[in-house]
This record gives C-alpha cells, structure tokens and sequence, in this order.
C-alpha cells in the first residue's frame, strides 16, 4: 500500500513544468554554506506556493523548512520574497509567472533560522510592547453592564486598521528598517494610529510622542512607502504614517 | 538538561490559552505561554463570522437572554453537551464580549433606524431602536433563536486574539513560541509540567510548573479535507492521552462545516448565510428549504451538512475536477455589504478561485462542499476546567471536552467557548496555582525528560524504508473517506483496522535528517504518531456509537439513542504499546438536566428513541415550577440547575429596555 516516493511526476493532463529555486541555509548548523536549490514540478491548477512547498517537502525533500499556519492569507506566517517582492506564499498562485521560474528567499530583517523559516513572534512582541499596543484607560469598565456606545463609523475606521496580521512585509519592504534596527515600521506606526483613533484609548498626543516620536518611531520613515505598496491586506499606511506624523510635528 | 520553573504554564497561545494566562497574571503568578508559533499566528485568528453572547442590542436580537442561549446551545449539542457548563457559558459570554470591547475589539456598532436586510433571500427593512445607537450588533447564525453572533466583519477572531494577545503583554506574560510540549510530566495523579521541544534548536526543555494548562485547539488535520490550519493536529490533546490516565470524551464528535470553498478548504464563514446568503444546486436550485422548512439554510452545522450530502447523492451536485459541490451564493446581498462584512470571503474567493462573489448571479457562486471544521472532543475535564483524571492539570477551549458543545457546536460559539472558558477556567487555574505547592523532584523531571530523549532518538533509528509521509496521506484519507459526515459499522471496522496497522507501521519508517535541530522530518514522525493515537479514538468511538447523534451520524443506526447512548464515549491509552484506546462511558444525568431531551426542532423528525426519564423529568420540571409560583426567570432557573461560576462572573447583565432583568 505504501510505496517510496515517486522520482517522476504523472502528467496525463500534460500540465506545464515549473521550477521553484530556494534558498538552503540552517543557521543552526556549524558549517552551513547557503545555497540555492531547484525543485521540478508539475503546476496543478489553482496552484499556490503553499501547494507547491508542501508537495516538494512531502514528496522530494523532507528536509525543507518554511512557515505555513492558516494557508488562508489570515494568521501572516508565510511572507517570504517571491521574485524579489515580499509576499505572502499562501495568496501566491504559481500561474502568475509566465515563464514558470520562482525564486524565494527567506524574509529580510528579520533572525533567519532555516531555509525560508524566520523568527517574526519575538520581534512583533517587542515591537508591541515598545508602542504599548493595547487600551490605555483610567475608566474601571463594569462588564455586567451595558457597554460604551461607540459611532458605528468609528468602529468601522477602527476595525480597517485593526485588519493588520503583522506578517513582517511592510518591515521587508523598508529602507528605514535596514538601517534602524530599532525601528518599529509601518507595522508599528499602524497600531499606534489605531489607538489614537480609539474612544476606548484615552492617551493624549503626548503620550504617543513619548513613545514613537522619534528616529525608531514616525520621524524614521523616509517615506518610501514600500509598505504600502507591498502591504497584503492593502492597509492604508502612507496616510496613517502621515496622520501620525502631523500630530507629532504639530507638538513640538 | 534545561529546566525553566514558574508558576503557571500554559500550553498553547490561542485565545484560551492567553486569557487564561491573564487570569494567572492577574493573580500576580509568574506565567509562562508555550506555542508552536507566534500566538498571534494561532488557529483563533482563522474564526471569521463571529462570537455569541445574548446581549439582545439590535432589534433582531430583542428578547434574547443567557435562557434563550442557553437553549440554542443544548438543543444544539444534540443534548451531549453538559448542561451545568452551558449556564456557566451563556452567563459570561456577555462578560466576555463587553471586556473584549474595553480592550479594543472594534465590533461592529448598531446605527439607529432604518437598515436593509436579506432574510429568507428576500430584501427586508428593520428599524434599530435610538437607544440601541452605537451598542454591539449582531448577525443571524445557524441553530440560534435570536440574532446573537457578534462580529468585526468577517475578521473576528484576529481582532479579538490581538486584543487578548496584547492584554497578555502589557501584562507581562512571558511567551515562548516554536516551543512544542511533547509529554506530560506528571506523578502519582498530578501534574507538574510538560517536556516541550524546541522546535528550532531541537534541545528538550522541561517547564516545570504548580499548574499546567493545555490550550492547543482541535485535531483537525487528521482528515484529509479540513478548514483548520496546518498546526491544528492535537499534539496537546495526544500527549494527554499518553500519559495513560487522563481521559479524552466524545472523540468521535467531529464537525464538518457546511462552506468551506473547494478544492482548497478554507472556510467561508456561516456569516455568508447568516447575511442571507443561499445555496443552490446544478439547477441553481435553491434546495435547503426542501429539506429544512424552518430554519432552512440556517439549521445547524450538522444538519445542513448533511443536508447538501443527501442532496449530492441525489445527483444534484456540480460536477468538477474535485468531484461534486455545490454553490454558495451571497451575490443576492449587495456589493457593498459584501466589501464591508464579507471582506475575508471576497478576498478568499478572488485569490483562491478567482471568483468575485459580488458579481451578480451565476457568476458570482462560489463551490462549497462540508469538510472537517471542529473538534467537540478533547481532554474531558470537570466544570472547573481541571482534567477529571489528573490534579493540576486544565485544559480550555477547543483542545477541551468541558463540554459545551455535545454532539455538535453552534456556529459563533467557538471564540466565544475560547475566550469564555478562558475566564472561568482561567479563574480556576489560577486559584490552584496560587494556593498549590510544586511538589515534584528534579529526579522525576529528568526521568521524563530522558524517557522523551530516548524515543527521540528511536524514531530517527527505525530504519524500515518507509516514509512518514506516506502514512500520513493514508491515514488522512482513511479517516475522510471513511470516518466522514456519513458513518457506517462496515467503513467504520475498516478504518480501525487500518489505523490500527498504520500506527504499528510507524515503526519501519526510516527518518532520512538524522539531526535533532531544525528537523521538519523528525517533527513530522512523532507528531503522525501522535496523530494516528487521537485518529484511533475518533474512529473506535465512531465504530461503537450505535446511534445517530448531532454531527455523529450512522446510516446503520439512524436514530438518536437516548434509552442507551445518552452518555459520554471516554477513551484513554492505557498502556504505552497499546494499539488502540480503551473505551468506556459517562452517563448524562437526565434526572438533574434544565432542559431534558427531546426533538431539537430542525433535522430528521421521528428519528429518536426517547428515555423514558426525559418525560419523568418534564414532569418534576412543571411541579417545581408550580410550585414555585411567579418568580423572576433567575430564581426559577437556580431551582432546575444550580451552578457555581467563578470571580463574581454569575452577576446578572445589563440590557438595553430590560435593565437587569
């Protein structure tokens, strides 16, 4: 019933061929040379390189690490570069690219581990910690009561910036973040704005400029908006960097 | 050997688990949240349409109460679930959800006056009341009276994990992701810790703790066709299992969800019905409310699974590369509803099948087929979330059978069980970490820390020449094809035998990366193994369940049994060679239920065999309540069940036009 591996693909629908190069490093092993590797498959359709990176771990080379949790484009574990664009691998269909080669390289900026694998968890951790990103009230809220009504477009305005799955590609996509190691990026800045456009959130401009209202916070983006343009869940960024930035300019 | 000591642990970081680590933070223990991934990268962040509480805001939702919920819930679970939790549950939900609007969850907000709504797939107006203004709304769900599933688009559970995750942070608590529990350190019935693997240096650490958390969310994976993410393969249901005592209940209660988009399997959330959504045929036939008058598509999960499975066979499915489906269409609600509450659907039906379901008619449809969702079952545990087996050891959420849902959990009460269990049995964690003393010595730890060394080292011995992987595909097939939506005695005999080969199998893999860091291959071997143990149970539990109950459905048994299976399948492993579960059972005590059995009033009529003490107990109910005369709806209900909750949580709520009553 179970049979080693197939060493050739079945083909009878006569899908094309594509080749998937990978970049092959463990940066826990002593004496590791990175290195890329290609990979031969068959294009099923509707292919994602989510598919296609489990086919080759599963079939050609068990020995492949990546990051998938949801596969759905949800959780933001999968940003890798794509091409040379940081995506994420879950919402990349294979049939995007006409002449069938893909190249993918582990997210930039972030601890490498192995192969396209990335330490993102403890560096969002901090990042949230740094910016405080959570409610910051004096209010004692009683939650066997009716609760603080809030204007339903508020709410709405709220929730499009709370959509952010801090996957790590604005970060992949910033010059400022190459050269400011502390730097809490577009990611960071978002939340911030969140909160300040928050009800429940009763931090003054102050407060905020105390916390991002320097070269790591909003006075370190250069305005290149590669996080805007490479941002998958196409958050509105640039204006709330700007937003966050006249707020802060206009204290001092 | 590495040993890391605290007060409370925590295994797995999903919204169970982190709520339940600020309810430890907050009693002021050092708390440790071990996780396989960045927390916030939990499975939590997946739920799409929404969580329950009857807050009753909208007007849709007018008269609804913890009663109302409370009924939805039982009648839901096919009466399986534990009625004393389900009060707990329904008491807090409200609790919950106004504390997760404090902390920022931006749920959507009621606007005053006039709205258009699509109910039965017409367009219909309703009027929300001015003092409802600004206050949390709500959408319809399945197998729900009211309108009561609370929302932030289709987006709820990241905001509502985001939220408790960074709550969870600014408290303090220390996270500890790509760290994997793989057994249960534990000595004469308590439990003091787990061995956890780090899944990046591949070194074994024990976290040695007074009270030990399991919080890791369902087994999905084990089929081949499942919504739940990749890490959703009950590593810490498993290794509860392998300690030989604790005891998994109901293993064979799996939920298969009506939407998930084929072939990929993500979920479309029940918000697209829920909105108004339909589903159609080949014909473009809109077929539930054939089958399902009432509730039609909005029956419960199990129900119109089913449903659209009996429908497939008739030879009304659409037919596809994948094999048959059938279409979800939720064209009928307008674009701009669709960009606005569906956003995660449109977003997932352009990418992953280039469909925009805004385009109007046919060409808007998206395929849909019921594919593995929930895992009702899991580490059985008393109402207090403390394993019924082992001191010191809780589980919460999913991972758990506490058990909230029976045979088959409502839609919109699963982030709601996750954040609600978080509270309670959070609270109760936390009290026993706060008054217990570590009582375990360094000589036992090292012993299962050695023990896990060693079976580490065994896998990468084995040297049979056959691939992990491959048992892997058999066994996710096997438990597809056979252990399905549809059961039956001779598919389900099958299945347990060839789990059971399959397990014995494991030991002529040959593991090719002999290393113990960053070895995806090595991680892949033990957890099958694993895998394969809770597989086992599903399908032993299946294959002795002579009867039809919620999600559990055997076409050789068609009837729900309450006069012989109105209890509680309970397995455990109990020798470590062992190749396959011990079975046993807990009765339901129909004598102390609020609401005895009876027809849940959508699915199959006349398909049950009722106990006889279900109409003994009816009888008692109507002579309390006589007895008791005119009383508020709190006393009467105190006198049927009486329940205990946690940290004042059984406080009455408030409610927009009824104050507290």
């Amino acid at each position: 019933m179970i049979n080693k591996s197939q060493q050739v693909e079945e083909n009878p629908e006569g899908y094309r061929e594509i080749e998937i190069t990978i970049f092959r490093y463990n940066s826990g092993k002593k004496d590791d040379k990175p290195a890329y590797q290609t990979y031969k498959l068959i294009e099923t359709p509707g292919m994602t390189l989510y598919i296609a990176l489990i086919k080759i771990w599963s079939t050609m080379d068990h020995h492949l690490s990546f990051d998938f949790v949801c596969r759905a484009g949800i959780c933001g574990s999968c940003s890798m570069v794509v091409n040379g664009k940081p995506r994420l691998a879950c919402k990349t269909r294979t049939e995007e690219f006409p002449d069938g080669k893909i190249t993918l390289l582990p997210l930039p900026t972030f601890k490498h581990i192995k192969d396209l694998s990335v330490d993102t968890g403890n560096w969002m951790n901090d990042m949230s910690i740094k910016v405080e990103s959570w409610i910051h009230s004096k209010e004692e809220t009683d939650i066997a009561a009716i609760e603080k009504p809030i204007e339903p477009d508020v709410a709405q305005a709220v929730f499009e910036l709370d959509r952010c799955i801090e996957c790590g590609i604005c970060l992949a996509s910033c010059s400022t973040k190459i050269m400011h190691e502390d730097f809490v990026g577009a990611v960071g800045l978002n939340r911030s704005a969140r909160f300040a456009m928050d009800p429940h959130d009763d931090r003054t401009d102050d407060e905020f400029y105390e916390l991002i209202g320097d070269d790591n916070g909003v006075f370190g983006c250069m305005s290149l908006m590669g996080c805007e343009d490479h941002c998958p869940k196409e958050l509105p960024l640039q204006t709330k960097i700007a937003y966050m930035r006249r707020k802060m300019v206009s204290l001092k | 050997m590495k040993i890391i000591y605290t007060d409370a642990l925590i295994v797995g970081g999903g919204l169970a688990g982190l709520r339940s680590a600020i309810a430890a933070r907050d009693k002021g223990l050092d708390t440790i949240v071990i996780s396989m991934v960045p927390v916030k990268r939990s499975h939590s962040a997946a739920a799409q349409g929404g969580m329950q509480a009857s807050l009753g805001n909208s007007i849709k939702g007018e008269g609804d109460n913890e009663d109302v919920h409370f009924a939805d819930t039982v009648k839901g679970s096919d009466w399986g679930c534990d009625q004393d939790v389900a009060r707990m549950f329904v008491t807090t939900a409200p609790k919950a959800i106004r504390e997760l609007a404090a902390w920022g969850v931006p749920w959507s907000r009621i606007g005053k006056g006039p709205r258009e709504v699509v109910i039965n797939g017409k367009k219909e107006t309703i009027v929300e009341k001015d003092e409802a203004h600004g206050l949390i709304n709500a959408r319809d769900f399945g197998g729900t009276k009211k309108w009561r599933t609370c929302y932030t688009s289709d987006a709820t559970g990241h905001t509502m994990l985001y939220a408790v995750a960074n709550e969870a942070l600014k408290r303090e608590v220390e996270i500890h992701d790509k760290k994997e529990a793989i057994s249960i350190i534990h000595e004469n019935g308590i439990c003091s810790g787990v061995v956890a693997r780090d899944l990046i240096t591949g070194e074994l650490i024990a976290y040695v703790a007074r009270g030990t958390m399991i919080a890791t969310g369902g087994y999905g994976r084990i089929y081949k066709q499942s919504t739940n993410a990749i890490i959703c393969k009950g590593i810490g249901v498993a290794i509860a299992l392998e300690t030989g005592i604790i005891e998994l209940g109901n293993m064979e209660a799996v939920q298969f969800h009506p939407t998930p988009i084929v072939p990929s399997g993500i979920l479309l959330t029940e918000g697209c019905r829920g909105d108004g959504g339909v589903l159609r045929d080949k014909d473009g036939y809109r077929f539930m409310p054939d089958y399902e008058p009432e509730k039609k598509e909005l029956a419960s999960r199990d129900v119109v699974s089913r449903r659209m499975i009996e429908h497939i066979r008739k030879g009304k499915g659409v037919k596809s590369p994948h094999g048959d489906h059938l279409w979800l269409d939720i064209s009928i609600l307008g674009r701009e509803h669709i960009e606005k509450n569906l956003h995660d659907v449109q977003d997932i039906s352009k990418t992953f099948n280039g469909i925009d379901p805004a385009d109007e008619g046919e060409k808007g449809w998206m395929p849909v087929l019921p594919m593995q969702h929930y895992s009702m079952g899991g580490i059985r545990v008393k109402p207090t979330g403390e394993s019924t087996k082992m001191k010191g050891l809780f589980c919460a959420g999913e991972a758990s059978c506490w058990d909230l849902h029976g045979f088959n959990r409502l839609g919109g009460n699963s982030v709601s069980e996750a954040v609600v269990s978080g509270m309670i049995v959070g609270e109760y964690f936390a009290e026993y970490c706060a008054t217990t003393h570590l009582n375990t010595n360094t000589f036992t730890i090292e012993k299962f820390l050695e023990e896990q060394k060693e079976y580490l080292e065994e896998i990468l011995s084995y040297d049979g020449g056959k691939n992990i992987f491959d048992i892997k595909d058999r066994m996710r097939t096997i438990m597809q094809d056979k252990v399905g939506v549809f059961r039956n005695g001779k598919d389900l005999d099958d299945a347990v035998n060839e789990l059971e080969e399959l397990l014995k199998m494991v030991k002529e893999i040959t593991v090719t990366d002999k290393s113990f860091c960053n070895n995806p291959e090595l991680n892949e071997a033990y957890r099958v193994t694993k895998m394969l143990k809770l597989a086992l149970c599903v399908a032993k539990g299946a294959l002795d369940r002579t009867e039809s109950r919620g999600a559990h459905y055997r076409e050789d048994y068609m009837k729900r049994d309450d006069e012989n299976w109105l209890k509680r399948t309970l397995a455990t492993w109990t020798n470590p060679n062992d190749t396959m579960p011990t079975l046993h059972y807990e009765e339901l005590d129909i004598n102390k239920m609020e609401m005895p059995p009876a027809f849940r009033g959508y699915g199959k009529k006349g398909a049950i065999i009722l106990n006889a003490l279900s109409e003994v107990r009816e009888t008692e109910i109507e002579q309390i309540k006589e007895t008791l005369g005119k009383v508020d709806r709190f006393t009467m209900q105190e006198a049927l069940l009486s329940f205990e909750l946690p940290n004042n949580y059984k406080r009455k709520n408030e409610r927009v036009g009824v104050g507290y009553d």
